[in-house]
């Protein structure tokens, strides 16, 4: 980073750290912009030496008075001839400070630097000229510091030679803009007289403003609060890949908050999967050791095997990010074509990236017109505040809690066209659709039915594990086909490998998992299969969602063999490793299963054969109408 | 964190994001300190293994140095290793001055490689601070079907967030150490001990700041032997980078003409 002057170093002579704290200078145009800040680098002595000849060498040769804005001008110059390229910071020092100025200029693409620069600022100065008073653009810029999440806002009102230091004067545009400023929810955190020319108010109190008694702009810059170091907040890596070049898996992603190191216990978000970090890799050097914090690009290595993809966050179990599919942003608009209810838009939030639907739009504002508030469309360079609904779960932090994960951008046509703040997270909302017209088949489910003679329907097993739930679905499907029919076995674990792999052992994961079981099943059923579906399902709740999805397709099949003997069998083991530990979130140890109170049917498979129990399977679905006795009629409808 | 920690968090940051998102690219390989800096990056990015080629695209006019340092680096490195020719110079614009067009069948050759190859995606390791055309650049800067850059209308990049679609048949550069500076790279390239091609270092008074072709490069003044008497040197010369480049020289925007119609 190239500095213009003095290069701020972190440290002071005797060895701490000074806290760091970035602001940006805004306000109405001529009302003093350049002049406070030359007149900021001079009193806190971060001018490099001969600057200030120079400077009073320009003005004489223009045959003008002396102006501190020239510095400003003098740097523009500078970077309009490339000579220093990366001047978007300024820095100086107050007594405890080290503040870096974010340089916002240009207002043709204000919004756009405004923005980009600002959303790093801790804090702003916003300028008013004492003759003027509060301008358009003064609240316009005070909207988009709210816009900006920024809160801390010393107001200096610049000029007051010009007012002849007047008390009441400055009392008058104090209160105005107190007043709009708290009804965007930001609170001055100073008041300021200063004649910025003559240095009254910036680094001195001058008897000309003796009636004030508050801090001047240096000792107000040197109260603003730097923001939470990064490290302090809590721990969230999203992967931005994952790499196996040789027998290491390695999860890698920049820790964009908190820190971690080998051995923390992990949770991999939206899925909930938990996990231990064994190893930090790196090159040359393999497996680092101790803590990496905020901004280190790493590798990680788990303890297990685990399905992680490209967006996940990884964060510690006790705070973990917020899984959801609907979230309210404040957003800053950059794309010709506006933005409007309805519109399929691409959504990243990090890595990760999902396909959303904006739900409604809660306000527009052109920031230069800010009375014209609507809700239809956001334009060009405006801004808004929209609710969004996105096809994939996302992991997510509104702004006030993670600046680095509580912010997004939008793409449209693969191109950024906004970005903005997550203000806030509808935990496990679904997501709303928006005109979706599902495809109707081509074919009349009574053509199927006299094919497969049979209805569709969802023929739905649940049972403690080792129950029988598989064995006994799988003879079904035998039979079914042997005679004809079309029977498609969908079975828990086998869907979760591909389907639901992204969702864990939570309860709102199983549900979830249910759900989508459910979804599918009922469409295959639509279409005239018959879906036997073997799925533990432990929750009642759940299984009353899937047959509120199914609705009259569904059969409820409750193999209610005993826990004793479920246990005994243990085929895959689960029992076993359940019973020793290891296995967390396992139905059949404990009392989580809910026996369902109203099945189809109930089958206890030690007191009957297989070949039994699938004998009245088949009674009971003819009974209910989805197997046919007669083939013959149906034919006749072909 | 130091800032050079942070400056390589960043490009690794760059490194994955480039892999993550574009089918098929390749690392622009001129041999250079900062190319030399960008492969070092990439394989610290993938640890230890840079999973896609590095494209030399060729002259024949490097120094000899060059050459040998290419051959053994590239084994060592157990690089992929695609070395591509560029055309003869009278197949090039002849509007151009005599170095530029000399530089610009570098583009030609460039244009060559990503016909044959089909990338998507081409690292490069340009430095803002090297030359104000290339201040204005993007980290994934998009790249029209002929190569061209359109300054006028690039995409918002901010956040770390970038444009990664490229239209179909055109392909997007990506600037690893856009943000690095001159100094950051000797600083850098001494704390993590990558080789360095000896022209760099003093010799009878003069010493290569940038190295191009034979043809169109020249040593400038200087008694720095060392890395650490390169960073004073730089600390102290209000001498410009290329200023040992003669294209840049030729016109005022003979540089801004090669870099739009695709020119690194």
């Amino acid at each position: 980073m190239n500095m213009i002057v003095s290069p701020a170093s972190p440290a002071t002579p005797n060895g701490t750290t000074r806290p760091q704290v970035s602001i940006v200078i805004v306000g109405h145009v001529d009302h003093g912009k350049s002049t406070l800040v030359g007149r900021l680098l001079h009193e806190t002595g971060s001018l490099p030496d001969g600057k200030l000849d120079m400077l009073k060498a320009v003005s004489a040769r223009r045959g003008m008075p002396f102006e501190w804005s020239f510095l400003l001008d003098a740097l523009q110059t500078e970077r309009d001839q490339g000579i220093t390229i990366d001047t978007t910071q300024i820095r100086f020092r107050t007594n405890s400070r080290d503040i870096v100025l974010i340089d916002a200029p240009g207002h043709a693409e204000f919004l756009r630097n405004m923005i980009t620069g600002a959303s790093q600022a801790d804090g702003a100065v916003l300028i008013i000229d004492a003759l003027e008073g509060v301008r358009d653009q003064t609240r316009r810029h005070g909207y988009l510091l709210h816009l900006l999440g920024v809160k801390q806002v010393a107001v200096v009102v610049n000029k007051m030679d010009r007012v002849d230091f007047s008390a009441d004067r400055f009392k008058a545009i104090s209160d105005e803009i107190s007043a709009h400023l708290s009804g965007l929810g930001v609170k001055p955190t100073a008041l300021i007289p200063i004649s910025a020319r003559d240095g009254d108010g910036v680094a001195d109190l001058t008897d000309r403003i003796g009636w004030y008694k508050g801090p001047t702009v240096v000792q107000a810059l040197d109260s603003l609060e730097p923001a939470r170091p990064l490290e302090a907040l809590a721990l969230r890596l999203p992967v931005q890949a994952i790499y196996k070049f040789d027998d290491r898996r390695i999860v890698a992603g920049r820790i964009e908050s908190g820190s971690l190191q080998a051995g923390d216990e992990i949770v991999i978000m939206p899925a909930g999967k938990i996990a231990r970090i064994k190893t930090v890799e790196s090159w040359p050097v393999t497996q680092v050791s101790g803590r990496q914090g905020a901004g280190r690009s790493v590798g990680i290595t788990l303890d297990r095997e685990l399905f992680i993809e490209r967006g996940d966050i990884v964060a510690h179990a006790n705070s973990v990010p917020r899984e959801t599919r609907r979230l309210r942003a404040r957003i800053f608009w950059l794309h010709d074509k506006p933005l409007a209810k309805g519109d399929q838009l691409l959504v990243r939030c990090g890595p990760k990236e999902s396909r959303a639907t904006v739900v409604a739009i809660e306000k527009a504002v052109d920031p230069g017109e800010l009375e014209n508030r609507e809700n239809k469309a956001i334009g060009r360079n405006h801004v808004g505040e929209i609710d969004i609904s996105l096809s994939n779960p996302i992991a997510t932090d509104p702004y006030t809690e993670n600046p680095r994960t509580g912010r997004l951008v939008i793409e449209v046509s693969g191109r950024i066209a906004g970005g903005g703040l997550v203000l806030s997270v509808d935990a496990g909302q679904r997501a709303v659709p928006v005109d979706i017209v599902p495809v109707e088949s081509a074919l009349r489910s009574d053509e199927r039915s006299a094919r497969y003679q049979h209805n569709g329907a969802v023929v739905w097993f649940t049972g403690l594990p080792a129950s029988g739930k598989s064995t006994l679905a799988k003879v079904l499907e035998r039979r079914l086909f042997t005679n004809g029919g079309s029977p498609i076995l969908l079975d828990g674990d086998t869907l979760r490998a591909g389907l639901n792999s992204d969702l864990g052992f939570s309860a709102a994961d199983r549900s979830e998992n249910i759900r989508r079981l459910a979804e599918v099943a009922t469409h295959l059923a639509r279409n005239g299969h018959i879906a036997i579906v073997a799925a533990v399902s432990p929750a009642r709740e759940d299984r009353a969602t899937a047959r509120r999805i199914a609705d009259t397709a569904f059969r409820e099949i409750h193999v209610a063999t005993p826990a004793e003997i479920c246990e005994e069998r243990d085929p895959k083991g689960h029992y076993r490793k359940a019973r020793a530990g290891a296995l967390a979130s396992f139905t059949g140890i404990g009392n989580d299963y809910e026996a369902p109170q109203a099945a189809e049917l109930v089958i206890d498979t030690s007191t009957r054969t297989v070949a039994e129990a699938a004998d009245e399977i088949e009674q009971m679905l003819k009974a209910t109408g989805v197997l046919f006795d007669e083939a013959v009629d149906l034919a006749a409808n072909i | 964190m130091d800032h050079l920690d942070q400056l390589e968090a960043q490009s690794i940051y760059i490194f994955r994001e480039a892999f993550a998102r574009l089918k098929k690219i390749a690392l622009l390989w001129s041999l250079g300190k900062d190319s030399n800096v960008m492969i070092w990056l990439a394989r610290k990015a993938f640890f230890g293994k840079m999973p896609f080629p590095a494209l030399h695209v060729d002259t024949g006019k490097k120094f000899p140095e060059m050459y040998r340092f290419r051959d053994y680096y590239g084994k060592e490195w157990d690089l992929d290793l695609r070395v591509e020719p560029c055309p003869p110079i009278d197949a090039v614009d002849p509007t151009l001055p005599p170095a530029a067009r000399s530089a610009a069948r570098k583009t030609e050759g460039l244009k060559m490689a990503l016909g044959k190859y089909g990338f998507d995606g081409l690292i490069a390791g340009i430095r803002r601070d090297e030359e104000a055309t290339r201040a204005k650049e993007r980290v994934f800067s998009p790249r029209g079907l002929e190569g061209n850059w359109d300054v006028r209308d690039q995409p918002p990049e901010f956040w770390d967030h970038f444009n990664a679609s490229p239209p179909q048949g055109a392909h997007l550069r990506i600037h690893p150490i856009l943000h690095w500076t001159e100094a950051d790279i000797w600083a850098y390239t001494k704390r993590e001990n990558i080789p360095i091609i000896p022209l760099y270092l003093s010799k009878d008074g003069k010493r290569y700041r940038s190295l191009g072709d034979q043809d169109i490069t020249n040593p400038v003044a200087s008694t720095a032997s060392t890395i650490d008497e390169i960073l004073i040197e730089l600390e102290q010369t209000k001498v410009p980078e290329r200023s040992g480049r003669a294209l840049d020289h030729e016109t005022e925007d003979a540089f801004e003409r090669l870099r739009v119609a695709g020119y690194l």
